[in-house]
């Protein structure tokens, strides 16, 4: 049972085809390995793209990383002329040929020289080719572009037939190998080389837009494997080519859920009072004036605080004026940067493209190793992309934070005040946490309003706050809604003075109440008093009454006694008595 | 002595074809330079190295060095004119 169930698994990486690592940095996360080992790979596009860099490159790194020796026929450039090419890239070619890694060839076809009479074959390009693999041992191939040979030899079937069975000569071969193909109208290739090159194929491009130049490139089809399908912009520096920014195709990155603070406390505290997750994304929008590169100040300010590295995009003004305008709100940025703890890396925007922008902030990073980063403002690189493209890199910056683990900060500047209509490049819906400034204009004056639009995996605050900029930082206080709405600023301020004067009268009114109060009281009970002597005197009344009664029955008594007392003188006086007491007795 | 034509055929193995360009060559060369040429036959399986040096590629290829300009006729040399042409023993 366990064999079973593991045979399959064991089938499927068989039937993965192996790659060769490019060794060109973001490419082979766009292949996810390279290219495919042992067959050949078409790069194709219009001149001046980058197609002899390219692969050079490939040869080169293959040689110096991959311990693979490579093979460079030229059919354009002289070896000598290539060699001087790429030495600006620090590239020694002639140091590896010496060494045996690599074989540079120059193919020289000169058509006045040439002339055709009857059948022939390209037996004499192969052992060539053949001769120079075998001399180095090489693993990797380039035809650079093999596209000349139509230009120096007429006979097209010939030709034809024969790069179709160059191509399966190199496949039998085993090595790896680049074609180059010039760009043609409507078709990959000028010769249709992609009809014979099947397996891979890469499609590199030069764009002029807005007198802004960027290069691309694209995996138009990589058979037997998957592949980023996407355009990628590429550059070429003193590094060589770089397909940036290295986006990974996946979403698996290690998240954190440790906080950092804002800087101010207030809005840390709308934030289940701990702030932001460490290498989440944050975007502060508003309106011009706003204040968010105060924010965004507050925020490097707090990290450099905590003694992390923070480094600094500013695409709109300059270090120094930053420093100084945030001293005015009781920041010193001034010692981080003499600490070491901050940087500021500022550019005009225009200065390069977004493509180039990125690998200088790429670059930038890879440097400094900062863990918080701080882009004021993003909406500037508008002016050198559009939407889409800023959107794009922006895309593939917020990926490469996460995966460094990076808490960043954006500000955008937001061109309208209706909150569902603002897009902010689109980037709203990747980052982790929104902070909005609005204005509030009332009572002609305007002031701010904060309120946080999202935070994902947080409890946040869902109040609009009042932001207010002192001179000693930045604060958030309650707004007051009142019966005629928000109210912020002076209307604020008079709202609780009126506040404060409801209070004293009311304390006024309660006093006087009290005081009646205790008045009635007294009252109440002087009537109380008087109730209380009436029916003391009523009684009094009742209990005399009741006296006299018993007094009258024991007078009464007494006489009987004493008549009876003279009675027992005589019978008479007996018999008198008797009657006189039974008929007292009945009047009873 | 060295000859007024000094041609090299370039060869890989002996196909027909090579077979046939050499025994076009040697007929032309009988017939237009009797006496004022040399052929070298350069088979390149067997020295392969030797194909950079003349940026040979295609098979056969016919080079005359000497006398200049430098010509090289690729196939198997079945068209006389064209050859005759291309070696500078005929104009055009």
């Amino acid at each position: 049972m366990v064999k079973n169930a593991k045979q399959p698994q064991k089938a499927f990486k068989a039937v993965s085809i192996p790659k060769s690592p490019s060794g060109i940095s973001g490419l082979d996360e766009i292949t996810l390995g390279g290219l495919p080992t042992g067959r050949p790979t078409l790069i194709c596009g219009s001149a001046g793209c980058g197609k002899t860099l390219f692969s050079l490159e490939f040869i080169v790194r293959g040689a110096m990383e991959y311990n693979e020796p490579g093979v460079f026929m030229a059919f354009e450039e002289k070896a000598d002329e290539l060699a001087a090419n790429v030495a600006s890239l620090g590239f020694d070619l002639k140091k590896l040929e010496a060494e045996k890694r690599i074989r540079l060839d120059y193919v020289h076809i000169d058509k006045s020289e040439i002339h055709e009479t009857g059948e022939y074959n390209l037996d004499g390009l192969f052992i060539r080719l053949g001769y120079a693999i075998d001399s180095i041992g090489a693993r990797r191939v380039v035809l650079d572009t093999i596209e000349n040979l139509f230009s120096g030899l007429t006979n097209e079937a010939i030709l034809r037939a024969e790069i179709r069975r160059l191509f399966q000569w190199l496949k039998n071969k085993g090595v790896t190998a680049i074609i180059t193909g010039e760009r043609g109208e409507g078709t990959l290739t000028k010769q249709g080389l992609e009809e014979y090159v099947s397996d891979c194929v890469i499609l590199l491009d030069h764009r002029v837009v807005d007198q802004i130049s960027t290069r691309r490139l694209r995996v138009v089809k990589y058979r037997g494997s998957i592949h980023g399908t996407n355009e990628y912009p590429f550059l070429i520096d003193e590094d060589g080519i770089s397909v940036l920014p290295v986006t990974s195709l996946n979403l698996d990155k290690a998240v954190s859920s440790e906080r950092v603070s804002s800087g101010i406390p207030a809005l840390d505290k709308m934030l289940t009072k701990d702030g932001f997750y460490r290498g989440s994304s944050i975007l502060v929008s508003g309106t011009a004036g706003t204040g968010k590169t105060s924010v965004a100040a507050s925020f490097v300010n707090a990290a450099c605080a905590r003694n992390e590295r923070t480094l600094f995009f500013a695409f709109e003004e300059s270090p120094q004026q930053i420093i100084r305008n945030m001293r005015s709100i009781g920041m010193d940025l001034q010692k981080h940067v003499n600490k070491g703890l901050l940087q500021f890396y500022a550019s005009r925007p225009t200065l390069y493209g977004l493509e180039m922008h990125l690998v200088a902030i790429h670059k930038a990073i890879r440097q400094f190793k900062p863990s918080v980063v701080v882009l004021d403002p993003i909406t500037n690189l508008i002016t050198v992309g559009s939407v889409s493209e800023v959107k794009s890199m922006l895309v593939r910056l917020i990926d490469y934070f996460q995966s460094e683990q990076i808490t960043v900060l954006f500000t955008a500047l937001s061109l309208n005040n209706i909150v569902n209509e603002q897009t902010d490049e689109g980037v709203s819906s990747l980052v982790d946490a929104w902070i909005l400034i609005r204005d509030i204009e009332s009572n002609g004056e305007r002031n701010r309003g904060l309120y946080i639009m999202k935070s994902r995996g947080m409890a946040h605050s869902n109040q609009v706050r009042e932001f207010v900029i002192t001179e000693k930082g930045l604060d958030l206080i309650d707004v007051y809604l009142g019966p005629e709405g928000i109210l912020t600023g002076s209307a604020r301020e008079a709202q609780i003075l009126q506040e404060q004067t409801g209070r004293i009268l009311h304390t006024n009114a309660l006093g006087r109440k009290d005081r009646e109060l205790v008045r009635k009281r007294s009252l109440l009970e002087a009537k109380i008093e008087a109730l209380k002597t009436e029916f003391e005197s009523a009684e009094e009344e009742l209990n005399k009454v009741y006296i006299e009664e018993e007094l009258k029955r024991q007078v009464l008594e007494q006489n009987r006694q004493q008549i009876t007392e003279l009675r027992k003188g005589s019978k008479y006086r007996a018999a008198t008595e008797a009657s006189s007491s039974s008929k007292n007795k009945k009047g009873k | 002595m060295e000859k007024a034509y000094q041609l090299r055929l370039y060869i890989a193995g002996q196909t027909s074809r090579s077979v046939t360009a050499l025994n076009n060559l040697k007929k032309y060369c009988e017939e237009h330079l009797k006496g004022q040429y040399s052929i070298e036959v350069i088979d390149l399986l067997v020295n392969p190295q030797l194909a950079e040096g003349d940026q040979i590629l295609a098979i056969p290829t016919l080079v005359k060095k000497v006398p200049e300009p430098v010509r090289k006729i690729i196939g198997d040399l079945s068209n006389q004119e064209k050859v005759l042409v291309g070696l500078d023993i005929r104009q055009l």
